[in-house]
């Protein structure tokens, strides 16, 4: 068991890039082309630590604190998160899931505050996009993480996972569906993914987190990429967990579900990538109200199945 | 209530937001026409294993109705009428889906103090309210002519569930009834819109206050 214990956090840190790799994989085959290496994400990410930074003269101390902040508060983040049922987090407390929003949160904000920093025009039209975004998306995280914190009657992100099983889903299955389609919409709009925004866009205008990052270079975009990975796998680990559940078994079933559920979300975001466009910003709001929508649904469902 | 039931249900409500999101008109249609379906399986759901012939055929009507016949009849509405496909609200659509969270929140209130229900703890009479509430709100808060059909259907749907929340047994007589009554609505309703379609080259209701002539 206690080998167990770090298995989420260091597989996660280990193969958070690797899914990237299979999200585009999965894009180049519905695009016809071979596509890049499914380590490319690695590779990309050792070029940037050999190089220097450059750092412009109207930047101050902040913009250089904000990948480092950022980075820190994700594998905060990521020491949090349990792998299914039998695999609980490294780190987990009673109300640490709100420990978890607050992490993603200020992620969010020392990327905002570093994107303001230098000054650039493109990069403040970024932050405000992106601060709308999310602020419509945490509540419906929150209230999904609420309404799951209601039916397992535990505060803590382990203590939910443990108790989820085949027996919740017989007695809230609905509800739990949900659950995990409003997660889907939170996990698609932070990490900036099509419909919300498009990762591989380079035209400023359209742009959402890619236009927030411009002018970090070196080891500091390395690190906001790995960042990047890591929340992918966070937010991704999140739907997992919950969707999964419904799978009984011991340890040896539920582990491997696990990590080929986290693979069947990269595929379907590929998926999501290939036969979707983005929306336009005047649409995501809408978008994202649902995903409010459909987790106080859910919250409410919950009080319902288990009075 | 059981899952397969508690899962219609979810559905009902969910193509209910999914309306009150939508901008565009073939898109409210196809998923009125799915909320349509899921309410005609839902007596037959709801019986369980002892489904009897009435029940099964009751269904049947209903779901070739408000799954295939009414929104053929719209679409052909729209076809004809030549409008943009576009809702043209008056709440707009962000709007409306936070008013579909609110009506949703009344509508589990209005259940908690409605004790006299046979199934006060289940589904059924939340969602009966949620989508009354969201068809009268269709009604209301948009312009054209055509949706306020389809909230009209949207509205009887409500009813409808709510009717299975009082009384899962219902006289079929009185069911045929209700539901040729709506045919003939919808029938009249789309003659209507094709009507004032002719007459002002346009089925916005927000203009028919003026005279023409």
């Amino acid at each position: 068991m206690n080998a167990l214990r770090f298995l989420p956090l260091v597989s996660g840190l280990v193969l958070a890039p690797f899914l990237l790799g299979v999200v585009n994989r999965v894009k180049a085959k519905f695009g016809g082309r071979t596509g890049q290496p499914l380590l490319q994400a690695y590779f990309d990410l050792f070029k940037l630590l050999r190089k220097g930074a450059v750092y412009s003269r109207t930047t101050t101390w902040v913009f250089r604190a904000g990948p480092v902040v950022g980075l820190a508060a994700v594998l905060g983040a990521l020491a949090l998160l349990p792998a299914g049922r039998h695999a609980p987090a490294a780190v987990s407390f009673t109300g640490d899931l709100f420990l978890l929003a607050y992490f993603l949160g200020l992620v969010r904000f020392v990327t905002v505050l570093a994107a303001l920093d230098t000054g650039s025009a493109f990069e403040g039209m970024g932050a405000s996009r992106e601060v709308q975004f999310s602020a419509l998306a945490e509540p419906a995280l929150l209230v999904a993480l609420a309404a799951l914190a209601r039916l397992t009657g535990g505060l803590g992100l382990t203590q939910i996972t443990s108790a989820l099983g085949p027996a919740s889903w017989e007695v809230a299955g609905p509800a739990l569906a949900l659950v995990a389609l409003a997660l889907c919409i939170v996990f698609l709009a932070e990490n900036s993914r099509i419909p919300v925004d498009d990762p591989n866009t380079h035209l400023e205008l359209t742009m959402i987190h890619e236009v927030m990052i411009l002018d970090h270079s070196g080891p500091d975009l390395a690190f906001i990429l790995y960042g990047a990975a890591l929340k992918f796998w966070i937010l991704g680990a999140l739907i997992v967990n919950v969707a999964v559940s419904w799978i009984g078994g011991g340890a040896a079933i539920t582990i491997p579900a696990f990590f080929a559920g986290m693979l069947l979300v990269s595929v379907g975001v590929g998926v999501v990538e290939s036969v979707m466009a983005r929306y336009r910003l005047l649409k995501v709001p809408r978008m994202l109200w649902v995903g409010v929508a459909l987790s106080v649904l859910a919250f409410t469902l919950i009080g319902r199945f288990t009075a | 209530m059981t899952l397969p039931v508690d899962t219609i249900l979810v559905i009902v409500i969910l193509t209910g937001f999914l309306i009150l999101g939508t901008a565009r008109l073939i898109t409210a249609i196809r998923l009125s026409a799915i909320q349509g379906v899921c309410i005609g399986l839902l007596p037959v759901a709801a019986s369980g294993g002892g489904t009897s012939v009435r029940v099964l055929l009751l269904g049947l009507a209903i779901v070739i109705l408000k799954g295939v016949v009414f929104p053929r009849l719209l679409r052909r509405a729209i076809r004809e009428s030549r409008t943009s496909g576009e809702m043209q609200p008056y709440v707009g659509i962000t709007a409306s889906v936070i008013t579909g969270i609110l009506a949703l929140v009344a509508a589990f209130w209005l259940d908690a103090r409605m004790d006299f229900l046979p199934d006060s703890h289940g589904l059924v009479a939340p969602t009966a309210f949620f989508t009354i509430i969201t068809g009268l709100f269709l009604i209301v808060a948009r312009k054209l002519a055509i949706t306020q059909v389809i909230g009209y259907l949207i509205l009887e749907n409500g009813i409808y569930v709510f009717g299975l929340a009082i009384a899962l047994e219902v006289p079929v007589i009185v069911e045929l009834g209700v539901l040729l009554d709506m045919f003939v609505a919808v029938f009249v309703m789309g003659i209507a819109i094709f009507r004032i379609n002719r007459e002002f080259n346009h089925m916005d209701s927000d203009q028919l206050r003026n005279l023409k002539g």
